[in-house]
């Protein structure tokens, strides 16, 4: 048996292209913002999690010991995650593990990423995550499989250009109210479609931006949550599900690891139906088709019709079924591990009616953080309650 | 809870109005091809493209291996399959791998070969504009000439328009 664990307290940074902080000052930063807002101090940690992307961004191997002393972990239980992408909404489940399961009652969870000191461009990092003898001799580089599932899922149902640019227009003008935001801007269909082409489909309004950022958040058992704080926001389901690394051997118009992730948070946290039962969603959109395919594979729209759904207006943040009201990574910006935590954040504050200007406009009361990573094939899910 | 950090903007770099520390890595390496890609290579020598099969699930497995990974059990045989087959998705990169602007776009595509069942390879497409073409259109490998090759995926220049073209 599991024990019931809430988040008590969530804190960030500010997301920027660059940041003069170091790894370690911005881990340190976001875990103090979480501790602050829970009244907590270090010494009430029993244990840490950190999640963090490539070190190839950092030229830093072990990169979990050197941002240790700014998660304030040194002499604690510590460990370090990784899934690509996904990272950020894993670093949570890994967390709730150590609490649910008895050892700890209280653990900090941080996210950081800082893609910066890798230039011109850290896009070059992402090169040694293909196999290095079938894939990098093309020439390979990492927008290119997206393009090819963003023009596989388009032909499949039929979804234009135009279609998939609604989710970067709605995302960029929902960052306009986030104080850490990056890329928040109020931009047109046609400005997404006008800019310029990076590997098409996929253009430069469709995708988000590389940036330095950290996020953290605080997990406490049941007893000690309600002793903390008087609302905790109750973690009731978790998922996470890879595929096979052969992606060019399955069908990529249709996320079947992310259908088994949500399955297996909906069984936890005793969701019968998505789409009527979560409320408020964080899906992962690093691109914006990728908030489409992801609605999809989570089962809150049906298979090719979670543009029309965007259409509709209903993923407004005054919509009935608000989608990134944080402004997403498209528009707050994707310090990769940390944009992911970033989203678990929002929820936190969105299920305690605390997210400011942002607040959705419906009674929130059941939310979802997803997140995406490594070559295509990996998700995690978390479902979140306010009671 | 939010921290305001100091973001710092290109021209704070070229300026010097923060301190950096440059570094650049040379790391050299040397990988082992393995059993089952290491064969792959030296038959794309001999133009031909070789997959293994898996008596489980009856795939042909291209990119080889000597495992299935749904079945995981031991791969059977090597089967031979056509250097030819269907586009199921592309896409026009006209960034290099470490993003900078190619001077002429490259299509990129992942090709359905022929008798496999569902393997598909990544490869690039070549002898056609980026406008014409089509998801489910059918293309053919085209070789380096024999003296030319190597034992590597890029033995085969790219895949063009098949001949038998509808």
């Amino acid at each position: 048996m599991t024990r019931r664990v809430a988040i008590v307290g969530a804190g960030m940074t500010l997301f920027r292209r660059r940041l003069l902080e170091t790894g370690k000052e911005l881990c340190f930063e976001a875990s103090r913002a979480a501790l602050d807002s829970a009244n907590l101090d270090a010494s009430d940690i029993e244990a840490v999690v950190l999640g963090s992307a490539p070190d190839a961004f950092d030229g830093l191997h072990m990169k979990g010991e050197y941002l240790l002393d700014g998660a304030g972990a040194s002499n604690k239980p510590y460990t370090r995650v990784y899934v690509g992408g996904g990272t950020g909404v894993f670093t949570p489940i890994a967390a709730w593990w150590h609490v649910a399961s008895g050892l700890f009652d209280v653990c900090l969870a941080v996210c950081e990423e800082k893609m910066s000191p890798l230039y011109p461009h850290p896009q070059k990092a992402f090169w040694s995550i293909f196999d290095h003898t079938l894939e990098r001799p093309l020439g390979v580089n990492l927008v290119w499989i997206f393009a090819l599932e963003m023009r596989r899922y388009m032909h499949k149902y039929s979804i234009s250009e135009e279609d998939i640019a609604q989710v970067a227009v709605k995302n960029k003008r929902n960052a306009l109210d986030h104080p850490c935001a990056q890329l928040a801007d109020r931009i047109t269909v046609d400005d997404v479609m006008k800019s310029e082409p990076i590997v098409w489909p996929v253009k430069k309004l469709d995708i988000s931006p590389p940036s330095d950022g950290a996020a953290a958040v605080i997990l406490a058992s049941e007893e000690v949550a309600r002793k903390i704080t008087k609302d905790p926001v109750w973690i009731d389901g978790v998922g996470w599900n890879l595929d096979s690394t052969y992606w060019t051997n399955r069908e990529l118009a249709y996320p079947q690891y992310l259908e088994n992730a949500a399955r297996m948070a909906y069984r936890m946290a005793k969701v019968e139906n998505p789409r009527k039962e979560i409320d408020v969603a964080e899906v992962y959109d690093p691109f914006d088709y990728k908030e489409l395919h992801h609605l999809e594979g989570l089962q809150l729209a049906e298979r090719g019709k979670a543009a029309k759904l965007t259409s509709s207006g209903a993923t407004e943040r005054n919509g009935e079924f608000p989608v990134n009201p944080s402004g997403g990574l498209l528009g707050v910006g994707n310090p990769i591990a940390a944009a992911g935590m970033m989203k678990i954040c929002e929820l936190f504050w969105q299920l305690r009616g605390e997210a400011g200007k942002r607040q959705v406009k419906r009674d929130a009361r059941t939310g979802l953080a997803q997140a995406w990573g490594d070559l295509m094939q990996f998700s995690s899910v978390v479902v979140l309650r306010s009671r | 809870m939010v921290y305001s950090g100091i973001g710092i903007s290109p021209q704070d770099v070229a300026n010097s109005r923060y301190l950096t520390v440059p570094y650049s890595a040379n790391l050299r390496y040397r990988w082992s091809t393995g059993a089952a890609v290491g064969r792959f290579l030296a038959e794309l020598k001999n133009g031909k493209i070789v997959g293994r099969k898996c008596d489980k699930c009856k795939r042909v497995l291209v990119p080889p291996r000597m495992f299935c990974e749904r079945d995981f059990i031991q791969t059977s045989k090597w089967v031979y399959v056509q250097d030819a087959g269907i586009v199921d998705t592309y896409s026009i990169s006209y960034i290099a791998a470490d993003a900078s602007r190619l001077e002429k776009p490259l299509i990129v595509a992942v090709i359905r070969l022929d008798g496999t069942g569902e393997a598909g390879i990544l490869h690039i497409l070549g002898g056609i504009e980026p406008k014409d073409v089509m998801i489910g259109m059918r293309v053919k490998a085209v070789w380096k000439p024999k003296r030319r090759r190597v034992g590597a995926i890029t033995d085969i220049r790219y895949f063009a328009p098949a001949g038998d073209a509808k």
